[in-house]
């Protein structure tokens, strides 16, 4: 091979402090191709430099064949939302390559699989060729693995290229193959292989490099379904049936992963929970409920079209007052719409979720870590109200790896709720109902099959009932029923996560955001401030609202609500709340499927304030 | 069984758990007169006081329909569930996880099992949980009244319906296809064979489907109609004389060697199978789907024990999970210890 001639450009590079550890990665490939693994790796090697990064995979809803890209921002500022810039492209699909190409900002760099055959028509870029098919062979590898481990060669050559530590690139790749010698060996040669082929044979020509920095310690690279499921599995979690939906069948995998590891017997094999998957979402949340009424600490995990499916069964056992969980990995809607994309477009839908009056107490992550915290708490929440409880995250925060704090132990014994058994009411004299406000809390009381005192049972039913769970169909019962479990509602406010706010002093405008959404609202709001405008932020993290909430809508005069739908459902639903407010209360919703970038809050906030993005810079 | 005087001075009569048929009693049945289903109800009521189950072992479920109304008419010390139209096997297999000590007695209609629960029948069948499945089944709906159901035989004639332009859905033969591994018949106008065969069902480690004929004398009666009483009476053409001998009783049924065939169920009990007029063996699959076959072609009732396996593991025995029930594990056994979390966290990269 000779040395590849680089290309001239109009005008020569100079490094400024904007290409160091301050651009992103973009990387185009081909749907199946093994591509994942080569892209966790560069992220994964990064976050150990101790560099701020985050991925985002944009991938297709196919198996095998269809363009997918993944993009990687490192942002020494620790600003980690999906960046809208391509830096640095690595191109491996002639199918979109020349979009790749044009993609690139003027002055970024583009590496090319250099068996696509087409021409690089710009001249304001770097472009480095990657001869992927070759350095495969030359590294060794079988030719019967070569396709599985050719993405490896873009890993060593961007590595060499940008200066991260291959080191680091190793540990990502042992991490990836659980220690198993063969694959990592095998991933490694090529790696190696193309390291050094880019260092003979590439000059440098831009100025786009990494550097250990020291902002990761104390963090953890995980994504959300698997801390739910390990938030789940610290909850207690004894029952799971579900159905494979993208992009929520890894929170279940998950769970089926870590249960075995975490919830050993010391004595024995046999298990004190089980999984079953379910035939369909109406079985999966029938089954979730049988068992959380039968007292066992039970769950769900779906997405939008699975939780049309259960809307049946969530009325009645909201109706009822079942305890379960149920995780809503949100993707885009309505319709299967794009199975693979991102969205917050389930809100409106779960808080009302049942015919008749319902309503529903929901739980909203924004991050990681919180989605493990959620996992357990999700629990005590559904056992202590006796309600579904319904977790929203989304497929951003559910799919894709993000920088976290650890997870941390629960900090509080399991609330197990209101449950009377065989000694207590032994102790009443078996004089409880069911459905008796007993406490004054619109809470009731309630015994679980297998207890055996002879007044323990009761009939569940989704028709109308008296406080004994006898069938009735007297008006004034029913409305009392009704207007009790608006009382137990109103009693979920106390009970539920409040929202997390932070203030500025003299600031006028709030931001109201919830979920996924964090990293735009906080890049965003760090340069609105450089500009000049002060804001304070409110992140929501349950519905119902606490005062907290009617405190900070109250507090602005004007209050910016964002979020990843069309409608604007969180500012439906605040205004439902405050309807005084209603015109002090600004939606600001996008919906395309990608996840929130900072440009996009910026924008739709000084757009509101009557002011173009050129007038502010 | 024995007596026993109560306070007030009276002798009632108890079983050998110490309780009175009243103790298995439910409310008062707000279903028609003479419908099926509270002749069944009281089968229920007598199989289980005459077995002395008690009470809270059992855990009722059902659907929606006339049929699910009546678990409210007996056992009303046990727990119960009534779901949604047809989602009554998905409760079941998640609340008798919670303490495998309980069975499931659950109750549906052919609307209910054979129309909108089909999915979820034939998936609680083949997952085998154990919990007996009754079918009260009378070929039309009662509760919106009098509308056709997926088992109303193909040409049936109802008051503003018209004629039945459709092939009925036969149950037993689903269950069977279905891999049930009990599977039998019964007619509610032979309550005889009705509380044996609950018996033996109660007895079956798995999944116990009972489809019994349980007329409906409001809309689907007429001497013609199949699932009507008279019909039924006409044609109705028993596998075999059944009777269930409770575990540690000895059995006392005379019949001649060659006669009968007798199943030993799990806990030592057994149902004793007498010829009447034909042979069948209902531990032989291919048998069982031939009677159901000649059954369809002959136009009569057949009823008795049509197939059972007693050698599948139920559901819940495939979990293998731990002699405490699980909904009285304590915090310590289903929250893991707090030292795992570094471990946990060391697992994330």
């Amino acid at each position: 091979m000779s040395p590849v001639a680089p290309l001239v450009l109009d005008e020569p590079l100079v490094e400024t402090s904007d290409s160091v550890n301050n651009f992103s990665i973009t990387v185009a490939t081909v749907n199946g191709s093994g591509s994942q693994t080569s892209n966790l790796t560069i992220l994964r090697a990064l976050f150990k430099m101790g560099i701020p990064v985050s991925g985002k995979n944009l991938f297709p809803s196919n198996i095998q064949g269809l363009p997918t890209w993944y993009t990687i921002r490192i942002s020494r500022d620790g600003f980690l939302a999906r960046p809208e810039e391509h830096e640095v492209v690595v191109a491996m699909n002639p199918a979109t390559f020349a979009r790749d190409l044009a993609d690139v900002l003027p002055g970024g760099v583009f590496f090319y699989a250099d068996d696509i055959k087409l021409a690089i028509n710009r001249s304001d870029i770097v472009a480095y060729p990657m001869p992927v098919k070759q350095i495969t062979k030359d590294s060794g590898a079988p030719s019967n693995l070569r396709d599985y481990v050719a993405n490896m060669v873009y890993v060593g050559i961007v590595a060499q290229m940008l200066e991260i530590d291959l080191a680091t690139i190793h540990l990502a790749i042992n991490f990836h193959f659980k220690g198993k010698a063969k694959p990592i060996q095998l991933n490694w040669d090529v790696v190696q292989a193309a390291a050094k082929w880019a260092a003979e044979n590439l000059e440098k020509k831009d100025a786009f490099r990494v550097e250990p920095m020291n902002a990761t310690q104390g963090y953890i690279m995980a994504d959300g379904n698997t801390a739910a499921a390990l938030g789940s599995i610290y909850g207690g979690v004894q029952y799971v049936s579900w159905y494979p939906i993208t992009p929520a069948s890894s929170l279940a995998e998950s769970l089926n992963e870590y249960l075995p590891i975490l919830r050993k017997e010391s004595d024995s094999d046999r298990k004190t929970y089980a999984v079953i998957q379910a035939e369909d979402e109406l079985a999966a949340i029938g089954m979730a409920i049988g068992a959380g009424w039968a007292g066992l600490r039970s769950m769900t995990s779906t997405s939008g079209p699975g939780l049309s499916l259960m809307t049946e069964y969530a009325g009645l056992a909201y109706f009822t007052e079942v305890p379960v969980v149920i995780w809503d990995i949100q993707r885009v809607g309505p319709s299967t719409g794009l199975p693979t994309r991102t969205m917050q477009g389930d809100l409106t839908f779960v808080a009302f979720m049942g015919h008749g009056d319902t309503q529903q107490v929901i739980l909203l992550p924004g991050s990681v870590n919180e989605c493990f915290e959620f996992g357990w708490k999700a629990f005590d929440l559904a056992e202590r109200l006796q309600t579904p409880i319904f977790v929203l995250a989304d497929l951003d925060m559910g799919m894709n790896q993000w920088m976290t704090p650890p997870f941390k132990y629960p900090d509080v014994p399991m609330d197990r709720g209101k449950v009377l058994w065989e000694e207590d009411l032994e102790r009443l004299g078996g004089n409880w109902a069911r459905y008796r406000d007993v406490d004054h809390d619109g809470i009731p009381y309630r015994t679980i099959p297998g207890n055996r005192h002879p007044h323990a049972g009761y009939f569940t039913r989704g028709t109308g009932h008296n406080e004994e769970a006898n069938y009735t169909e007297d008006p004034v019962v029913w409305h009392d029923m009704l207007e009790r479990l608006k009382k137990k509602y109103n009693t979920a406010r106390d009970y539920v996560p409040g929202p997390v706010i932070d203030q500025t002093e003299g600031a006028e405008v709030g931001i109201i955001a919830f979920g996924s959404t964090e990293p735009a609202i906080l890049e965003a709001r760090a340069q609105l401030a450089r500009m000049g405008i002060k804001t304070d932020t409110m992140r929501l993290r349950a519905i119902p609202f606490n005062t907290q909430v009617q405190d900070f809508v109250r507090s602005h005069n004007r209050n910016y609500v964002v979020e990843m739908n069309r409608d604007g459902q969180m500012c439906q639903l605040l205004t439902i709340e405050y309807p005084d407010k209603g015109s002090d209360l600004v939606s600001l919703a996008y919906t395309d499927g990608l996840p929130l970038t900072a440009r996009r809050v910026r924008e739709m906030i000084l757009a509101d304030m009557g002011m173009t993005p050129q007038e502010a810079h | 069984m024995a007596d026993q005087t109560t306070s007030t001075g009276a002798r009632i009569q108890v079983n050998l758990v110490g309780l009175s048929k009243s103790d298995y009693r439910g409310n008062p049945s707000t279903l028609c007169q003479g419908c099926g289903h509270n002749s069944i109800s009281s089968q229920i009521i007598a199989a289980l006081y005459e077995m002395d189950v008690i009470p809270e072992d059992i855990v009722k479920f059902s659907g929606i329909g006339c049929s699910s109304k009546s678990p409210t008419y007996f056992l009303n010390r046990s727990f119960g569930f009534n779901g949604l139209h047809g989602r009554m096997p998905s409760i079941a297999t998640g609340a008798l996880f919670a303490d495998y000590t309980l069975k499931g007695l659950g109750v549906s209609g052919d609307g209910d099992t054979a129309s909108i629960g089909m999915g979820q029948f034939k998936h609680v069948v083949r997952r085998n949980l154990r919990m007996v499945y009754i079918v009260e089944n009378n070929g039309v709906y009662g509760l919106t009244k009098g509308q056709f159901s997926a088992t109303a035989e193909k040409g049936l004639s109802l008051k503003s319906q018209g004629n039945n332009p459709y092939m009925p859905v036969d149950i037993a033969w689903e269950a069977l296809v279905g891999n049930a591994t009990f599977v039998a018949r019964s007619f509610a106008g032979d309550p005889k064979q009705v509380k044996e065969l609950i018996k033996a069902a109660l007895s079956h480690e798995g999944i116990a489907v009972l489809d019994i004929i349980s007329p409906c004398v409001t809309f689907n009666n007429q001497d013609t109609a199949m699932h009507s009483y008279q019909w039924g009476r006409e044609h109705e053409v028993a596998l075999h004389e059944l009777s269930y001998v409770p575990p540690a009783e000895d059995i006392v049924v005379e019949y001649e060697q060659g006669e009968a065939i007798e199943v030993t169920m799990h806990d030592g009990s057994a149902v004793i199978l007498k010829k009447v007029s034909r042979e069948h063996d209902p531990t032989d699959r291919a048998a069982a789907m031939a009677v159901l076959e000649e059954a369809n072609r002959c136009e009569c009732l057949l009823t008795g024990l049509i197939y059972i396996d007693t050698t599948k593991p139920s559901l819940i025995e495939q979990y293998h999970l731990v002699d405490t029930p699980l909904n009285r594990l304590s915090e310590d056994r289903i929250r893991p210890k707090p030292e795992t979390i570094k471990m946990v966290n060391d697992l994330m990269f």
